[in-house]
Parts: structure tokens; C-alpha cells; sequence
């Protein structure tokens, strides 16, 4: 089956081919052709993961090349490779991608461009599947982009709305930055190695020699491995929204619920860190590479910087927004520290139990019309499913035994633990972090007493619901394939092109998790649900709290940074370089315009008195001494004679003079 | 066919021009009829070309020699290869669509399709000839009528538009013409023993070889004639001003076709007569690249006329091809021949590219300036809405000239940065600047026209008609399908390309 995966990201394309032309004449207006692609597109899936499970540890990757751009007496490659990290995240997409299309029909019902939406949802899952499939960095780097552009298209999607074409924009353009990076890192490659694909790029052979060819970049000399893998990287820190690049994904909030939920929550958020684990061994050319602590440091900051951010926020999919960014901080963490297997592990349970909340989330919003959880509370009684799976996917993700969360957490943390303890306790308190703002969000959310008595919320329509169920039950159980003792998540990852360490369970780790998230929530109780609330009510008017609590309420001041350094000098260069172009270049331009215009009329002065007046002058002359001399032409005989005369006495005069 | 192709392609427009007056003028449809009906065969006949044209083999084909003014050795010289295909493909293409497209021209309809025609000639004979002498005349003959187009048909300040571009190209022509002379009496024709305007004997002798003062004189001449044309920075103030004043087809045609010629002019011209000189100045030509790059996109940035900003915008992308050109003609030993030939791909794949995006965007300003009558962006939005299928069809435009992958621009672009980061990290780095800024001043545009709260003052506008529809849907057809599939154009690209880069190439 392996053969026919190209078929996963064709299908949905063909879907959005279908309704983008024939839109509402399809059945279901689009929705039920784009469902049933991804259906099929998932079933494709089911059927390849359960071929290579059966074939354990021995599955070998099936790789199918083909020439497609011809250059000299050489070939730019397109391809796919159904590898284990493949299928991994093909399950996710698809399972992830169906459920939020199967929602969308009852959160976007009745919306004037409702075709339009399934289209693009189907175009994103197609090109999503694409850059999961793809053997060659430049197939990545297409599909990138292409994921790039329908999560424009789709925060974007009402584009009536100020805020929300101002996010699409803004997304677009700073994960472009980003992109910038991965560009240039698939140049350093293609220098290094003459070739983009992947499985020669990341063969023993390559990868040695880009570690042993040393570039001096200013005053570091670097290998080239790690040139090409920090490039590489920072277009992840552009897609996976990591520190400092993360400032697009709170505002693609804009976008509607379920676009939140599959692209800026499970999916495509998370390519960043599955493109790092893709080309891993790179990162990895040597141990504790500089890459690596790259990538480990940047995880940590961009975890704990989002989570306490989260801590202020008051919408309630900008605290999830938050929440997404610091556990694929975490995802990084775990790979920057060694844990190929971690990272990905924890991008699988994420991806179930983040869908999950922003699902709810939508839900919750569907059945309030609001977002601010200030004005929620006590909707557990008017919305018990969504409270439900909200609440199993909450404990999910605050990482509470036996969950999905857990696990994968565990997993960082052991590995972190073993590597680099200033990235454990970063962690640690991550993990504690996470607890607390999460219980806040729940309590404020569906606990206590409503709080706006405008508000009549109701339970949404069953085809809401049972993806919620469907995604609650995956953040049950999605982390038992990697249990102590037999972890058949990492057996399954294996691969000969790394050397991966693997640590032995720890109870004493498994304990301090667990121990710091049962903390956080019991401390969110404390603050939000007992009189305790009051003290910390009273203790946040102290002015240093204030300060605190404004830096952290504002995101850091980031975006505002970022204006004053980056978006109104590039404003004032663009007027600055119109200016130059207006009045120097072509100012110049029209200098010589003019000077030519200026010599020809002195030309023309100097023609017109000088040239043409000397010829003029002697024409003057000449009929001016004509005038004079016309009065001796008499025409009297006398008069000549007399003249004649004078002029021989003249002579004789002369002659006699000259002689005497 | 192949001796007459070539001659029938160059020629039928200008017998389009002999039956066009013929037809009084007030037969205004009759006149139009005949004019697309006269341009109707190069393109049938490009397409053909097309396939005809053999990439395994290279080299020029279809050539035609027959003797004009022998004395001086000036001959009717055609031929092409895969440099000239594609192009002849473009102009066939935009002359058709932009006849079409004129079909709401009704002041003085007979001098203006008179005119476009003529001009299709002029641009045919400059991408088939390979006799200097025909060449020049050729390159004559499609500035004037673009000078009455813009002077007659354009907008306010048509005449200042219209004298300032043919001053300015005539300047370049001047010093062109000065440098073919030298080379006409530096070389002579093996097979003759007397001077030769032929293209392919005078790059073949290689004129002042080893006089290298001479030959840099010779370079700068070349370079100030083709650089007004493509224009490279700081020679581009015309474009904007022109394009602005033209008429819609009249830009379609300037920007999808008119630039080509002069980045057409380094490939057939300069880089194989000259390749000591055009190695020893490529720094010059990469830094003027880069400049074109990065100032376009930031004074594009910069504008609130929709059309300027494209104008501007092609100066960006044009960039592009001189940095691909740049890079293949780079002294560095490290730069192989796959490389070189990578770069020329670019070079010439964007050449074509650009023709066809910016094309779609000149026409998709006349669709919206027919219904809006302005084109300041600051007046518009929200019309994605009410114009769902000018919205969808302007932002597929703007996002292939952003370079998107899955578009001809981004395998374009692609490939000149593939072949400049060989031959330099820090000029490739540099040109990335270029990307993100386009990306910005595009999505900005697109933001401004289409998105946000719909403008109640354009409530009434109508979506696009059948005949717009008509003359989009190839140009945006073409961009998705050599962006997802390039190999029917690169393999007849690649087959000139590899000719020029093993001139450069050590033991190439």
C-alpha cells in the first residue's frame, strides 16, 4: 500500500479542486466531498501504519524518486518516503484534519463563503500531507509554504474584519522571515552536497562531511552541518511560533475555531518541530552540537515566556494560543536535548488534546457568543459534553497520570534530565505553569456561578460533539504506546541514521511531574474558587504586582518592540528610497532632460545672433554698402566724367608727389 | 517549414498592417477582427515552434541566410534556440491577448491596432534575428509605435511619458548601434574574408579578445543599451512614468515583453561576444542586480498607484534575472557548469515568468481602473466580496509574483538563487531581503483592494466580464503549470544554457 501514498495528499487536493469550481452544487455544499476525501486519505493512512506495525522494527522506508526541474546535465528531484516518522504524523493529520471537518459543519453553518472554507480546509490537509511525505527539501519547502499560504487564506477568512486581515498578513509575513531561514539552509545544503535529496542529504556520508567542512560566518567558524541545520531551524522558529518569531500565532486566533484547532493548534504549528526531526541528523552531527542547544534553549525560553503570558489572558483561545506555543517550546526542548523520540511523542499527544480544547473552545464560543472568559462561568451545567472533554484533555495536557500528556511530558522531562538539568528544571516549572493556567482557564470557563446573565448558552449540535469524544478518547489513551518497559512508540521511530539514547523510566521523575502539575491545579483552585481569590485580588494592586502583571498582560511589549524597530523604519525607508528615486535619480534624469533643453536654446541664441547673425551682418554690410554706393549710380554723364576726371588729377597728383 | 517560419511568424503582423488600411475607418469591428485575425498565426505558429524545436540537439534552428546589402555583409539572418522560443511564445501570446483585451478602444481604433501590430513585428524580428544590422532595425521598429501608443492612447501625462521613453531607449540604442559598428569592423567572416554583421560569426571571433580596454569600452556601450531596457537600476525612472501613462495593453505588452528584450540582449549579445569583459565586471552587474532588488521592492512598498507599484515591482523582479545572469558569468572556479546553467535557468525561466504574472497584473489594473476609475489603493477595499472572481484571479497574480511555490516565478527564483549562492553566500543573502519585502508590499496591496469592510462607493461594480475572463485564464493557467510542472520549458531553456555556461566554465 505503501506505493500508493502519493494518493494521501492527492485526494484532498482533488476535493479542493471539486469545490473551489463547483462549490454549493456539491453534496453537502463541498463539506461531504472534502469529509469523504480525508476519509479516504485517513483510511490510505490506517492501512500503511498497520502494514508497518505488523513488520515491527524491520520496516523498511519505501522511497519513490522522479526528476522534475532539468539544469545543466542535472536534476532537481521530487518524491515521497513512508518512513515510521511518515506515518506518525500522517495518522495525525488525518485523524486530527477529519475530525475538525466533520465539526465545521455544524461551527461554520450557515456562513455566506461555507464552500470556500472546506476548500481550503482540504487544501490545507493536502498540502500538509505533502510536506509530511516529501523526500527532498525542496518538496518540504513547496509544501511549507503552501501551508503557509491556507493558513493565511483561512485566518483570513473574514476578511471583512479589520483585526482578522491584519493577522493574516501578519502571519504570512513573519513566517516568511523564517522561511527566509530554511531557504537559505537548503542553499548551504545544495553548496555542501550538490543535492536536496533527502535521503542523501542525511546519509552517514553527507552528514560527516558538512560536519567536517568549516565555514568562518563573521567572526565564528562554524561547520557547515550547522549552518544549514540553524537555518533550518529558524524557519521552524517561524512556523512552530517560537521565540521571537511567535508573535503571529495569538493573532491568527482570528481565523474561525476549527482553522485554530487543525492548523495554528495540532498541525501545521507543530511542522516546525517535525521538519527538525526530520532532517535530525543534522542537528546532530556531533553531540551537544551547537544546533542542538540552539534548538533546547529557544524550546525553553519560547516555553516558559508563552506560559506566562497565559497566566494574563482573558480570551479564551488566546490562553490556548499561549498554551501552543509553550508546549512546542517543549516539543523543542525535547529534541534540542537529544529526545528525537520525546519531540515526537509529544507533538502526537499534543496534537489529540490541543485539537481537543480549541474544539471545545469553539464550542464553548458557539454556544455564548462570546470569547472573554470573564464573562463565562457555570456552563459545566449548560454544556456537559464540552465540559467533559474540555476537563479530560485539560488533565491531558497538564500532564496528569494516566493521560496522554503524561507520558510524553515524562518523556522530556527523562530526557532532559540526563542531557541538560537547566533544561529540566525549565521543565519542571513549565510543566507546573502549564497546570495553573490551564485549571484557570477551566474554572473560569465552566465552574462557579455565571457571571453575565445575557448570556444563555447552550449545548452545541451533536456534530460538534463527537469529534470532541472522538478527541477526548485519543487524549486518553494516545500516550499508552509509549509505556515503560515496552516503548513501542520509540521501537517503531528507530531508524539506523541515528544514534538514539534511551533512558530508562524513572519513578523519581515521573513523581516531581506529576507533583508540580497536581500543585498547579491545586494553587489555580486556591486562587480562582476559595476567599483566597480576594488576598490575591488585593495583592495585585501592590504597584511592583501591577508592573508585573502589565509586562506580561502586554505579551513583553513584543509587538510594540517590534514596531518601533523593525515596522516603522522599514515604513520610513520605503518613503526615504520613493524620495531618492522621485528627486535624485530621477530628478537627474530630468536634470539632463532640461540642461539638454537649456544648451539648445543658448544653441539656438548663439545660431539665431551669433551663427546666423554674422552670415546676417555681412549681409547688412553688404546691402548697406550697397544703399551707399547706389547714389554714385546716377546715371548722369557728367557726373562720371567729373568723377573721372578728379581721379586722374588724383592720380597725377599722387604720382607727381611720390616722384618729386 | 524551415525556412519559413520564422520569416511568416516576424511578417504576418506587418501584413496585418498593409490589410488594416485598407478597411475605412469607421468600420471599427472589421478593424478589430483584422487585427486579432493577423496575430492569430504567430501564435499558432509559436506554439508549433515550440514543439518543433529540438532540445536534444540545441543550437539554432530554423535558421535562414539570404543575402540583403552583400556588399557591407548585411543578410537576412534568422534562427533560433531555446533562448528565443520561449520568447517568441510570450510575444505571440500577450500580442493576442492584448488585442482582445483592446477591444473596448474606440478612439481611433484603426492607427491604434495599426500600431500593435507593427510593434508585434518589431518585437518578432528582434528575438529571431542574428544579423546585427536586422536586429537594430528590428529594435527601432518596436520603440516607435510604443511611443504613439503611450503618446495618443495614455493617460495625463502621456507626452512628457512617451518623450521621456523614447529619449531614454534611444540614448541606449545610440550607444548600442556605436558598439556593433566596432565589432562589425573588428571581425571578420572567416567564409568571406570581409566584415559581418552575423551574430553567431562575431561571437564565435571573439572581437577584441585581447584588446581589453577596447573590449570594456564595447561592454559599457552594450551594457547601457540592453540595462535602459530591462531597466536596471538607476536607468528605470522611465518605466514607471511610462507604464503609468500607457493604456492597459500598452503596459501588458511594455512589461511583459519591451524589458525581455533588453534582458534577452545580455544572453544573445553580450555574455557570448564578450564573455572576457562580462566576467571581469559581473560584481558590477550583481550589485546593480541586488540594488534593482531590494530598491524596487522598497519603493514599491512605497507607492499608493496601483500601476506604479507594479511598474516598480517589475524592477524588483527583473533584478532577479540580472543576478541570475550575474552569477552565471562569476569568475569563481567552484561554480560548475551545472551551476552556471542552474543561474541561466533563472534567469530566462523568470524572463518568461515574469512576463505572463506582471502581464495578468496590467490587465487585472485595467479591469479594475475600467470600473473604478482610479487606481489609488487608499480608495479601495473590501471588493474580494463584492468581485469574487477578480479577487480570486488578483491575488493568485500577486501571490505568483510573490513567488509562492506552485507558480512559475518561485521555480524561477529558485534556480537563480541556487546558482548565485555558489558563486556567492553574501549576494544570495543579500536577494533573500528581496523576498520578504515582496511578500510585504504584495500582501499590502492585496490587503488595501480586496480585504477589510467593502467600500459602500463601489457597491455597483460588476464582476468580470467574458472577454476579461478570456485573457486571464491563460496567463494564470501558464503560471500553474510551469510552477508544477517547468520540465516542458526548462529542457528548451537548459539547452542554451548549457551552451553559454560552458563558455565560462573551466574546461567546460
Amino acid at each position: 500500500m505503501s506505493e500508493y501514498a502519493w494518493l494521501i495528499p492527492l485526494i484532498p487536493f482533488l476535493a479542493f479542486v471539486a469545490i473551489i469550481f463547483a462549490g454549493r452544487r456539491l453534496p453537502g455544499h463541498g463539506a461531504y466531498v472534502a469529509i469523504a476525501g480525508m476519509s479516504a486519505s485517513l483510511l490510505i493512512s490506517l492501512v500503511i501504519a498497520a502494514g508497518a506495525i505488523t513488520h515491527g522494527g524491520h520496516f523498511e522506508p519505501v522511497v519513490r524518486t522522479a526528476a522534475w526541474i532539468p539544469y545543466g546535465y542535472s536534476t532537481l528531484n521530487v518524491g515521497f518516503t513512508v518512513d515510521a516518522l511518515a506515518i506518525v504524523m500522517l495518522i495525525v493529520v488525518t485523524v486530527v484534519a477529519l475530525m475538525v471537518q466533520v465539526y465545521s459543519i455544524g461551527y461554520m453553518h450557515g456562513d455566506a463563503r461555507y464552500p470556500r472554507f472546506f476548500a481550503f480546509l482540504s487544501m490545507f490537509s493536502a498540502a500538509m500531507l505533502g510536506l509530511v511525505l516529501a523526500n527532498n527539501l525542496l518538496v518540504i519547502y513547496i509544501c511549507w509554504e503552501l501551508v503557509g499560504l491556507c493558513s493565511y487564506l483561512l485566518i483570513g477568512f473574514w476578511f471583512e474584519r479589520p483585526t482578522a486581515m491584519r493577522a493574516a498578513k501578519k502571519a504570512f509575513l513573519v513566517t516568511r522571515v523564517g522561511d527566509v531561514g530554511l531557504f537559505l539552509g537548503m542553499l548551504t545544503i545544495y553548496m555542501g552536497i550538490g543535492s536536496l535529496d533527502l535521503q542523501t542529504v542525511l546519509s552517514h556520508e553527507s552528514v560527516s562531511t558538512m560536519a567536517k567542512t568549516i565555514v568562518s560566518v563573521g567572526p565564528w567558524a562554524l561547520p557547515l552541518a550547522a549552518l544549514a541545520s540553524l537555518g533550518i531551524f529558524w524557519g521552524a522558529v517561524g512556523k512552530s511560533a517560537q521565540f521571537p518569531l511567535h508573535v503571529w500565532l495569538p493573532d491568527a486566533m482570528e481565523g474561525p475555531t476549527p482553522v485554530s484547532a487543525l492548523i495554528h493548534a495540532a498541525t501545521m504549528v507543530a511542522a516546525g518541530v517535525y521538519l527538525v526531526a526530520r532532517t535530525y541528523p543534522l542537528f546532530a552531527y556531533s553531540d551537544h552540537s551547537i544546533s542542538l542547544n540552539v534548538v533546547a534553549y529557544t524550546g525553553a525560553i519560547t516555553a516558559l515566556m508563552a506560559a506566562t503570558i497565559g497566566f494574563t489572558q482573558y480570551d479564551i483561545k488566546r490562553v490556548l494560543a499561549y498554551s501552543t506555543i509553550s508546549q512546542l517550546g517543549f516539543m523543542m526542548m525535547g529534541l534540542g536535548v537529544g529526545g528525537y523520540v520525546a519531540g515526537m511523542f509529544h507533538l502526537m499527544t499534543h496534537a489529540f488534546f490541543k485539537a481537543n480544547l480549541f474544539l471545545g473552545s469553539g464550542s464553548v464560543i458557539h454556544g455564548t457568543g462570546t470569547q472573554d472568559i470573564r464573562e463565562m462561568g457555570g456552563l459545566k451545567k449548560h454544556m456537559p459534553r464540552t465540559f467533559w472533554t474540555f476537563i479530560i484533555a485539560t488533565a491531558a495536557l497538564a500532564g496528569i497520570f494516566p493521560l496522554a500528556g503524561f507520558w510524553s511530558k515524562d518523556e522530556i522531562l527523562l530526557t532532559a534530565f540526563h542531557a541538560d538539568k537547566t533544561i529540566f528544571y525549565a521543565g519542571v516549572i513549565g510543566a507546573f505553569m502549564t497546570a495553573f493556567y490551564m485549571s484557570r482557564l477551566c474554572i473560569l470557563t465552566f465552574l462557579g456561578e455565571p457571571r453575565d446573565e445575557h448570556i444563555h448558552a447552550h449545548e452545541s449540535p451533536r456534530v460538534m460533539t463527537v469529534p470532541l469524544i472522538v478527541l477526548a478518547f485519543l487524549a486518553v489513551v494516545a500516550g499508552w504506546v509509549g509505556l515503560p518497559g515496552k516503548n513501542l512508540f520509540a521501537e517503531f521511530l528507530h531508524t539506523d541514521l541515528l544514534h538514539l539514547e534511551h533512558h530508562a523510566f524513572s519513578l523519581g521523575i515521573a513523581a516531581v511531574g506529576t507533583a508540580v502539575a497536581l500543585f498547579g491545579v491545586l494553587l489555580a483552585y486556591i486562587v480562582y474558587m476559595t476567599p483566597a481569590s480576594r488576598t490575591v485580588a488585593a495583592l495585585g494592586q501592590i504597584s511592583v504586582f501591577r508592573f508585573i502583571h502589565s509586562l506580561v498582560y502586554n505579551k513583553y511589549w513584543l509587538d510594540e518592540i517590534y514596531g518601533v524597530i523593525i515596522i516603522r523604519p522599514l515604513f520610513a525607508v520605503t518613503r526615504w528610497m520613493f524620495a531618492i528615486d522621485r528627486w535624485i535619480i530621477d530628478g537627474t534624469v530630468n536634470a539632463v532632460g532640461w540642461l539638454t533643453v537649456a544648451i539648445s536654446r543658448v544653441q539656438g541664441w548663439v545660431d539665431k545672433w551669433i551663427v546666423d547673425g554674422l552670415v546676417n551682418l555681412i549681409g547688412i554690410v553688404t546691402r548697406g554698402a550697397g544703399l551707399i554706393l547706389r547714389r554714385t549710380q546716377t546715371g548722369v554723364a557728367q557726373q562720371y566724367a567729373m568723377v573721372m576726371l578728379l581721379g586722374l588729377l588724383a592720380l597725377v597728383y599722387f604720382y607727381l608727389i611720390r616722384a618729386g | 517549414m524551415d525556412s519559413w517560419i520564422l520569416t511568416t511568424i516576424t511578417f504576418t503582423p506587418l501584413l496585418g498592417t498593409i490589410v488594416l488600411m485598407l478597411i475605412p475607418r469607421e468600420k471599427v469591428s472589421a478593424i478589430k477582427w483584422t487585427a486579432l485575425l493577423f496575430s492569430l498565426p504567430p501564435l499558432a505558429l509559436s506554439i508549433i515552434l515550440w514543439f518543433a524545436y529540438d532540445w536534444h540537439k540545441g543550437g539554432m534552428q530554423f535558421t535562414v541566410n539570404a543575402p540583403w546589402i552583400r556588399d557591407i555583409g548585411v543578410y537576412y539572418r534568422m534562427g533560433v534556440d531555446g533562448l528565443s522560443v520561449p520568447m517568441i511564445f510570450l510575444t505571440a501570446l500577450l500580442t493576442t491577448l492584448s488585442i482582445i483585451y483592446s477591444w473596448i478602444i474606440n478612439e481611433r481604433p484603426k492607427e491604434y491596432f495599426w500600431l500593435f501590430l507593427l510593434l508585434a513585428t518589431g518585437m518578432f524580428g528582434v528575438f529571431t534575428s542574428l544579423d546585427y544590422f536586422l536586429f537594430y532595425v528590428f529594435w527601432e521598429v518596436g520603440l516607435i509605435p510604443m511611443y504613439f501608443l503611450i503618446g495618443i492612447w495614455g493617460g495625463a501625462r502621456r507626452e512628457y511619458a512617451a518623450i521621456k521613453f523614447v529619449l531614454y531607449t534611444l540614448v541606449g540604442s545610440v550607444a548600442m548601434l556605436l558598439a556593433i559598428l566596432a565589432m562589425y569592423f573588428n571581425v571578420t567572416d572567416p567564409a568571406t574574408g570581409r566584415h559581418t554583421f552575423d551574430m553567431m560569426v562575431i561571437a564565435a571571433q571573439k572581437p577584441f579578445a585581447h584588446a581589453h580596454n577596447i573590449q570594456s569600452l564595447i561592454f559599457w556601450a552594450l551594457f547601457i543599451g540592453f540595462a535602459i531596457k530591462v531597466p536596471v537600476w538607476p536607468f528605470h525612472t522611465w518605466l514607471p512614468d511610462a507604464h503609468v501613462e500607457a493604456p492597459t495593453a500598452g503596459s501588458v505588452i511594455l512589461a511583459g515583453v519591451l524589458l525581455k528584450m533588453g534582458a534577452y540582449g545580455f544572453l544573445r549579445v553580450l555574455l557570448p561576444t564578450l564573455p572576457w569583459a562580462s566576467t571581469h565586471y559581473w560584481t558590477a552587474i550583481a550589485i546593480l542586480a541586488l540594488i534593482s532588488i531590494i530598491y524596487g521592492a522598497l519603493v514599491a512598498m512605497a507607492q499608493t498607484d496601483l500601476k506604479k507599484l507594479i511598474a516598480y515591482s517589475s524592477v524588483n523582479h527583473m533584478g532577479y534575472v540580472m543576478l541570475g545572469i550575474a552569477a552565471a558569468v562569476s569568475p569563481i572556479a567552484a561554480v560548475n557548469l551545472d551551476n552556471r546553467a542552474v543561474a541561466l535557468n533563472g534567469a530566462m525561466l523568470q524572463m518568461f515568468s515574469h512576463g505572463i504574472i506582471t502581464g495578468a497584473l496590467f490587465l487585472l489594473v485595467g479591469v479594475i481602473y475600467e470600473r473604478a476609475h482610479t487606481r489609488n489603493l487608499n480608495e479601495f477595499g473590501g471588493l474580494w466580496a463584492r468581485l469574487p472572481l477578480f479577487g480570486s484571479i488578483f491575488i493568485t497574480a500577486c501571490l505568483a509574483s510573490l513567488g509562492l511555490p506552485g507558480m512559475s516565478g518561485f521555480i524561477a527564483e529558485l534556480m537563480v538563487f541556487l546558482g548565485t549562492f555558489k558563486a556567492s553566500v553574501l549576494f544570495a543573502g543579500l536577494g533573500t531581503i528581496g523576498i520578504v519585502v515582496t511578500a510585504a508590499y504584495l500582501l499590502w496591496t492585496i490587503q488595501r483592494i480586496l480585504l477589510g469592510p467593502a467600500n459602500p462607493k463601489y457597491e455597483k461594480l460588476l464582476d468580470m466580464d467574458g472577454r476579461e475572463i478570456l485573457v486571464l485564464t491563460p496567463l494564470v493557467a501558464l503560471m500553474l503549470l510551469f510552477g508544477l510542472w517547468p520540465a516542458p520549458i526548462l529542457q528548451i531553456i537548459n539547452s542554451s544554457s548549457v551552451q553559454i555556461a560552458r563558455l565560462f566554465t573551466i574546461g567546460g
